[in-house]
């Protein structure tokens, strides 16, 4: 039992670098800042949850795991906030370059 | 196990500094070190796990408070130019 | 009053948690005098309103089945938005959309923009009255927005307002 626990606490742990180091690379290859949020929020999401999905596991049930659930709820509630200031401030602001659109476009604003 | 995660997260945080170094806008700069926090937040806490110092969570918690209220505080310093009363309101009010 | 007193209890109650002592008396009346310090400093900043309530009895039981729905659609997306980073010709479609949320209340549009922004592939770029702009990655994304699967869901947990 205790080496299931170990092992999926290790798997969860190099799912959520992977997603992480991904989120990394997206953030670097990715062609204007609208498309880099959407690389950004994978780390933020999967990536975070992951890890601390491992590190919990291998806590058991005791007060560092419910700390960690607490960093977790933490950052889901609060990466989508900054995630919208972020994109709020961009595009209110007049010299900062529009978001790179594809030509067919569905109902986009042109 | 905990070693090879916290050198991956390390390598993230490379790449995201990369961008923070190369953003052409100072949003792309700020994504980047937004990115950079929450990625410090994994780090302090696999790290705590790793030196079997369960205290280190609270460093996290606290660092993750401290992330999204800078990140909130940079953009807002950008946009009002400072950090009191929005004494001119450029266009809406109600924003940030 | 009963907001306040919820208040305190919550703060006691994260206070208990993040401390992990419970066996000092000294230690937990400090702990105890430092909740009743922040419902002050709330009630001073006015954001206890004793006309309003907690919002969260509003929503009744959906909300513990929405949040794994929620979190399959984010799981889902992930796997989608991964692919196409590491696709060498990086096959992404930026689309700007407009949305007519059909929530009633503001606290389930804010749900739903969170929603939105949560899901990696679209961001909530603006919110205002009952119109939402999302920025999507790929046109897939957007398509499934404008199918409103997550909007009915959404409006669904908010069902229960007389």
């Amino acid at each position: 039992m205790a080496g299931l626990i170990d092992g999926l606490s290790g798997l969860a742990l190099l799912g959520g670098v992977f997603f992480v180091i991904v989120g990394g690379v997206g953030l670097l290859r990715m062609p204007d800042f609208y498309t880099r949020l959407h690389a950004a929020s994978i780390t933020d999401t999967l990536g975070a949850g992951l890890i601390l999905l491992g590190l919990m596991l291998h806590g058991g049930w005791t007060l560092v795991s419910a700390k960690l659930l607490l960093i977790l709820s933490f950052l889901w509630l609060t990466s989508p906030t900054a995630t919208h200031a972020l994109v709020r401030a961009a595009l209110s602001d007049p010299e900062n370059p529009r978001p790179l659109l594809s030509k067919d476009a569905p109902s986009s604003k042109s | 196990m905990f070693a090879a995660t916290a050198c991956g997260i390390l390598a993230c945080m490379i790449l995201a500094m990369a961008r923070a170094l190369m953003g052409p806008t100072v949003y792309d700069r700020i994504m980047a070190v937004n990115a950079f926090g929450t990625k410090t937040v994994l780090i302090i806490a696999v790290l705590g796990f790793m030196n079997g110092r369960p205290d280190f969570m609270d460093i996290a918690l606290v660092y993750a408070l401290i992330n999204f209220i800078g990140t909130i505080a940079v953009l807002k310093f950008i946009r009002y130019g400072d950090m009191g009363w929005p004494r001119n309101v450029p266009d809406e009010p109600d924003d940030l | 009053m009963l907001h306040a007193l919820s208040l305190w209890l919550f703060c006691l109650g994260l206070w208990l948690l993040l401390s992990g002592s419970f066996d000092n008396a000294l230690l937990l009346s400090f702990g105890a005098l430092s909740c009743v310090l922040v419902v002050f400093v709330a009630w001073r900043v006015e954001t206890i309103d004793p006309e309003e309530q907690p919002p969260c009895p509003r929503f009744g039981p959906q909300l513990l089945w929405y949040w794994p729905w929620l979190l399959w659609r984010v799981v889902l997306a992930n796997v989608n938005v991964v692919k196409r980073i590491l696709d060498p010709k990086l096959p992404i479609d930026p689309t700007m959309i407009e949305l007519k949320p059909s929530q009633r209340s503001d606290l389930g549009r804010v749900i739903y923009a969170n929603s939105i922004t949560l899901t990696p592939g679209t961001v909530t770029t603006s919110l205002s009255g009952d119109n939402l702009e999302v920025h999507a990655l790929t046109r897939e994304g957007a398509d499934e927005l404008l199918a409103g699967e997550m909007d009915r869901r959404v409006a669904g947990l908010e069902r229960r307002i007389p």
